[in-house]
């Protein structure tokens, strides 16, 4: 393998691994308050299609669009669907104590169907399959600063992305300061870990429960709007990418043992895994298909790792899964 | 000392579907004051306090709060009046360290500050005479520094009116008096202290004042010094106790189980059992006493084959008929099928019904198919024979349901019991084990099930009963081999030894331990 | 202690229903359909300006138009029972097995590859046979594997078994890739067009008549399997408290292991059934997130496989109807999730209805929403 094409390699994860990581890191704050919630992939949806939507009306109503509001608009409306979508996820399985799986499962199904429905009209609106394009705010998520990027290798590989890819990371750490160094985080974490302890301590659970999977939900959400507005450019189309996408997110936060800073090395990596057939000389097409398994198998070998040190501090939340019900006796 | 009043009830009323469990109970908690709530298992305590601290909501009312009404609907409404509980299940989390429980859910705002709760913990800790290590995670700790944190935890709260659900049942002797100076240091402090029990000495050492519940009534309350513990049982069981169980003489009484050397521990690497060593005789009932959690569970799983044994135990098996010198069947290292299989007829009463001995989501037909559904013909079950035992069961033991087939796990527990103690004699045992087999049950049900045993034991069944009524124990059973911390502390002849002598034996090895 | 709110009673309690007639939770899930109905008809208005109950109209068309569109309405709907019965009994054992997608796949490329290999040399009959027991054997595998993991260490099962899907997926774009005809066209094409070796034969006239008698077949079996057989019993016990399973000496390890095995070949058998009796080719789309939605099959049944024969139907129909509708009012067929979902919501939901009652402050209780 060549420099040039490490650097590409590498340069790949990140944009991989980005999606991916916006997906699990939303995921892990849902998951911290019990919470197994399986429709991440609809809630990638959702935040995929809102944004990009909300940046289609403005752009074909607006003679010279704004990068900076088609930025906030595309980013509040993606954030917006997707805490709506783990709204309703939220009302099921704790308000209504719907099974969380099921409950999962069919907002995968909605999320995808809402999305893939309204992409495919909107493809039709701007006049035909694959013609549905918004320049400006795609340029906007993808700007970098030139002077940074232009520094050779280094460039490229630190400074050559839009500020999603920033965001991330700094919401990975963000997240991670607040589960481990605040007090809210502490009792997020209670939450998930014994229901009945939290709610004893005074900490309203159903609140805890609520927030988490919503804002979680939202953050999930910024990873379809990346992937939109920055991997494939601003552009949609109904090939299921996302749901596949979004799996590997919830594969994510096992291999991170619901920790976000994990997660950080854990999307490139696992963005690495999935592009190393490109680089890997003579390959076929159909055992390129067989590399795309590794981030499964690496998933799947670190679940079997961590069920088999059983160390407290990396095992799933305690109650993960489970419904809360304060007068069950 | 001033004693203003912390909390009034008044006309509390609670229930849990048909049963009433606080029927209108009106009460005062004073400052400055230590109160027993004594009554004795489902007597209705732990309930009313359990809405104290916003766990339950009660059905009718009121609760009054230095004067003021108050709506205590969760447990942060029961903090912001200054009430704490430490239950009797400890809520903690345990991944977390000391620290972080006792700070779990505190108003505060903004970052974690752990140095400084730490320090204020250890204020805490000196000032009223406990020890804990602040970083130390709750999966490593004991039981009794469990509870010391969950003291903490509330005191830390600047809680003033303090609740103790049964908290002496884990400790030792030694914890049990060093948990009564704190407790009487708290009340010099002028905070309100609540202690549910059921454990007369415990009532005469340390409380001011006692107030006693019977089958979720309110009878009254007395000042601790103007009492007798005599007196205390009276109003606790209505009557004097003359229990008059029906203990006829062993009926030629045969070595059925012999247990040598048994030790197990448990999943964390506790030791449950020590070395235990007995003899169960066909045709008497043993009586295994001690009290909670001194391995009466861990004894009666180990002989079901429920639980790995350290090597050298052994548990011998003679069947009814057996030669002299036989030997007999070796149980260790069997799993409970092959138990079955080698023809020993065991028959066990676990303590957690439902999570153990039943099927919740099955009717009593179901139930009756746990024992016997391997017998029916090819791959399916048979189902008949079991409804007619359920029929049968049903009638006998006056099980109160709407249908063989109605789920067991929405039946009272009185009728969960039945159930369950039904199926297990109905299987014809050679050896009986129960758990606490009247727990929860009314005085009726309780003698149906002394009789039901007694039955057994002259039909030359070896019977095994672990208690926790001493006085039960002491009329009911023929020896009573008592445990403490796992070990056995010594095998008495219940027909004349005392209550005394038992109540020491169960406390023993921990005093000498100490001493030593 | 500043702050003690002063009011009666909170406004809203829930308690636990001590039961309920099965026709009043019947009379509550049909409330539940009927509402999710009104939402998706305002939903298919907003975005349509369409008169709902014309395009619910055309739905029944696309599903039942026509002799052909039923039976292609009854062959999907087989295909999905099929899953939902692989999946009961591991549900009835709370294994929570996402993994059905994968299984079926695995099932799939069995069939589709012994049916490539073999199809022109072995008598039809003689092959389904063979190909039905390799898929059978093929699921099973994928089953057990997440099994034996759960009952020796305690593996989380619902996360392995979901990533063991996409390890099945890659597998399958990788026989795509390999067994792709024409050349360049990424997709396997119907297996022995010419000669339709390994496709299931036509009964009664029926094309799918086969489908349907397998599937039925095993519909019954597993109902009474689970009710009436000594291993339905034990995963009845099993999954309602493994320590009662263990005081009744049942080897909880061997029942679990036993069960997804059933349950992963039952799942690999619907992958036999869609692809010799339905496409005649493999794709990841021989699963389709079937498996997924077998998985709320199964579920909202309760593991009554005769109740999944519903509930499968209801969301065939839907998405039949919802294809139908893109293509007459030019929608595109994605409705059909939309409305699935919306249906899902309040089917889900009104489960709640059914276990609890909700009391007022008043005293008084509601019922239903």
């Amino acid at each position: 393998m060549t420099g040039a094409q490490l650097t590409q390699l590498l340069q790949s994860a990140v944009f991989f691994g980005t999606v991916i990581m916006y997906g699990a890191i939303g995921e892990i704050l849902t998951e911290k308050s019990g919470n197994l919630n399986l429709g991440v992939p609809g809630i990638m949806y959702l935040g995929g299609i809102a944004g990009l939507a909300a940046s289609f009306f403005y752009e074909i109503n607006t003679e010279n669009p704004s990068a900076i509001v088609c930025l906030l608009l595309s980013f509040i409306a993606a954030f917006l669907a997707s805490a709506l979508g783990g709204l309703i996820y939220s009302f099921l399985t704790i308000t209504l104590r719907a099974n969380q799986n099921v409950t999962g499962l069919t907002l995968t199904i909605f999320g995808g169907g809402i999305a893939n429905f309204f992409g495919g009209s909107l493809n039709t609106m701007a006049g035909g399959v694959g013609q549905i394009s918004v320049a400006t705010t795609s340029a906007a998520y993808r700007a970098n600063i030139p002077a940074l990027a232009g520094m050779g290798t280094v460039g490229t590989l630190l400074f050559s992305y839009g500020f999603m890819v920033y965001l991330a990371i700094i919401l990975a750490v963000a997240l991670h300061f607040f589960l481990t160094r605040t007090r809210k985080g502490l009792n997020l974490r209670a939450v998930g870990e014994n229901p009945a302890t939290a709610d004893a301590a005074g900490i309203n659970v159903t609140r805890n429960k609520y927030l988490a999977t919503c804002v979680g939900a939202g953050i999930s959400g910024l990873g379809g709007l990346y992937y939109t507005m920055d991997y494939i450019k601003g552009t949609w189309a109904n090939d299921g990418t996302i749901e596949a996408l979004g799996w590997l997110a919830v594969a994510l936060v096992i291999f991170a043992t619901w920790k976000t800073v994990n997660a950080i090395w854990g999307s490139y990596l696992f963005g690495l895994l999935f592009w190393m057939y490109l680089y890997i000389p003579g390959l076929t097409r159909s055992s390129q298909e067989l590399f795309k398994m590794l981030p499964y198998l690496v998933t799947i070998a670190v679940l079997i790792f961590i069920s088999l040190r059983k160390k407290r501090e990396n095992q799933p939340p305690a109650s993960l899964g489970l419904a809360y019900f304060r007068e069950e006796r | 000392m001033e004693q203003t009043i912390a909390i009034q009830l008044k006309n509390i009323t609670k229930r849990f579907g048909k049963v009433v469990a606080n029927d209108s109970i009106s009460l005062e908690i004073r400052r400055g004051e230590i109160l027993s709530l004594l009554g004795e298992n489902g007597s209705g305590k732990t309930t009313l306090m359990n809405m104290l601290a916003g766990i339950y909501f009660p059905d009718e009312g009121e609760i009054l709060v230095n004067g003021s009404p108050v709506t205590i609907a969760s447990p942060k409404d029961a903090f912001a009046c200054g009430i704490g509980m430490i239950h009797q299940h400890f809520k903690l989390v345990d991944v977390f360290t000391a620290a972080e429980n006792i700070v779990l859910g505190l108003e505060d705002e903004g970052k974690l500050d752990l140095k400084a709760a730490s320090a204020k913990i250890v204020d805490i800790c000196q000032k009223y005479g406990f020890s804990i290590d602040p970083s130390k995670k709750v999966y490593d700790m004991s039981v009794s520094e469990k509870q010391t944190v969950e003291i903490v935890k509330v005191l830390y709260r600047g809680a003033d009116i303090l609740i103790l659900d049964e908290p002496t049942a884990v400790l030792t002797p030694q914890e049990t008096d060093r948990l009564f100076d704190v407790m009487r240091n708290m009340k010099a402090d002028g905070k309100a202290l609540v202690i549910i029990t059921h454990k007369l000495h415990e009532v005469m050492d340390v409380s001011d004042r006692v107030a006693v519940l019977r089958k979720g009534q309110y009878i009254g309350d007395v000042a601790t010094k103007d009492t007798s513990p005599q007196k205390l049982t009276d109003m606790m069981v209505g009557h004097a106790v003359t229990l008059n169980i029906d203990r006829p003489e062993p009926k030629d009484p045969t070595p059925r189980l012999t247990v040598e050397n048994l030790t197990v521990y448990d999943a964390m690497g506790v030791k449950r059992l020590d070395d235990v060593s007995f003899t169960a005789m066909g045709g008497e009932i043993l009586g295994i006493a001690g009290i909670a959690g001194s391995g009466q569970k861990e004894l009666l799983e180990a002989i079901a084959g429920l639980q790995p044994l350290r090597p050298g135990a052994s548990i011998h098996y003679r069947p009814k008929e057996t030669l002299e010198g036989d030997a007999g069947i070796e149980l260790v290292g069997k799993t409970p099928l092959q138990i079955k299989q080698a023809g020993v007829s065991l028959a066990f009463v676990p303590e957690d019904r439902l999570g153990m001995g039943l099927v919740g989501s099955l009717g009593m037909t179901g139930n009756m198919l746990l024992r016997s559904y391997r017998n029916g013909f090819g791959v399916f079950t048979d189902r008949k024979a079991p409804k007619k035992l359920a029929e049968d069961v049903m009638g006998r033991l006056e099980v109160v349901t709407p249908s063989v087939n109605f789920p067991v796990r929405r039946l009272s527990g009185g009728n969960v019991q039945k159930v369950l103690v039904g199926r297990e004699i109905a299987q014809q045992p050679s050896v009986l084990m129960t758990a606490y087999a009247v727990r929860g049950l009314d005085i009726n049900t309780s003698y149906t099930i002394y009789n039901l045993l007694t039955e057994q034991k002259m039909q030359g069944v070896a019977v095994i009963y672990v208690g926790e009524d001493l006085d039960v124990l002491l009329e009911l059973c023929d020896r009573i081999l008592v445990l403490c911390g796992g070990q056995v502390s010594g095998i008495v002849d219940a027909r004349t030894t005392t209550k005394e002598e038992v109540g020491l034996l169960m406390t023993r090895f921990k005093k000498e331990a100490a001493e030593g | 202690m500043s702050s003690v709110k002063q009011h009666k009673e909170p406004l809203l309690r829930i308690a636990k229903r001590d039961g309920i007639s099965r026709s009043k939770a019947y009379a509550i899930r049909i409330v539940a359909v009927i509402l999710s109905l009104v939402i998706s008809g305002i939903f298919i208005f907003a975005v349509t300006k369409l008169n709902p109950i014309q395009v619910y109209e055309a739905m029944f068309n696309g599903a039942f138009g026509s002799s052909r569109r039923s039976w292609v309405t009854i062959r999907d709907t087989m295909t999905l029972l099929c899953i939902g019965v692989g999946l009961a009994p591991a549900f009835k054992m709370k294994f929570w097995n996402i993994g059905a997608e994968g299984q079926v796949l695995i099932g799939g490329i069995m069939t589709a590859g012994l049916m490539r290999a073999y199809g022109n040399s072995i008598p039809t009959p003689v092959l389904l046979v063979i190909m039905a027991a390799a898929s059978l054997l093929g699921g099973c595998v994928w089953g057990v594997i997440p099994a034996a993991f759960k009952a020796k260490w305690n593996t989380n099962e619902t996360l392995f078994t979901l990533m063991m899907n996409y390890v099945a997926i890659q597998l399958t774009s990788y026989c795509v890739a390999l067994w792709e005809n024409p050349f360049g066209s990424n997709t396997v094409g119907q297996i022995n067009q010419q000669t339709k070796g390994g496709w299931f034969p036509a009964l009664f006239g029926q094309t799918y008549a086969l489908n349907v008698i397998i599937v039925l077949a095993l519909t019954i079996g597993m109902f009474l399997y689970l009710k009436y057989s000594k291993q339905g019993y034990e995963i009845t016990v099993v999954g309602d408290s493994e320590n009662t399973a263990r005081y009744a000496g049942i080897n909880v390890k061997k029942v679990t292991i036993r069960t997804m095995a059933i349950s992963g070949a039952i799942c690999g058998l619907a992958g036999f059934i869609a692809v010799a009796g339905a496409s005649h080719t493999i794709s990841t789309s021989t699963a389709g997130g079937r498996g997924f939605t077998a998985i709320i099959v199964a579920w909202l049944a309760q593991f009554n496989t005769f109740v999944m024969v519903l509930i499968s139907l209801l969301l065939v129909f839907l998405q039949k109807g919802a294809i139908q509708i893109a293509s007459q009012f030019n929608l595109n067929d994605y409705a059909s999730n939309v409305i699935t979902g919306i249906i899902l919501f309040f089917i889900l939901g009104s489960e709640f209805f059914i276990n609890y009652r909700v009391i007022l402050r008043s005293g008084k209780e509601g019922e239903a929403k």
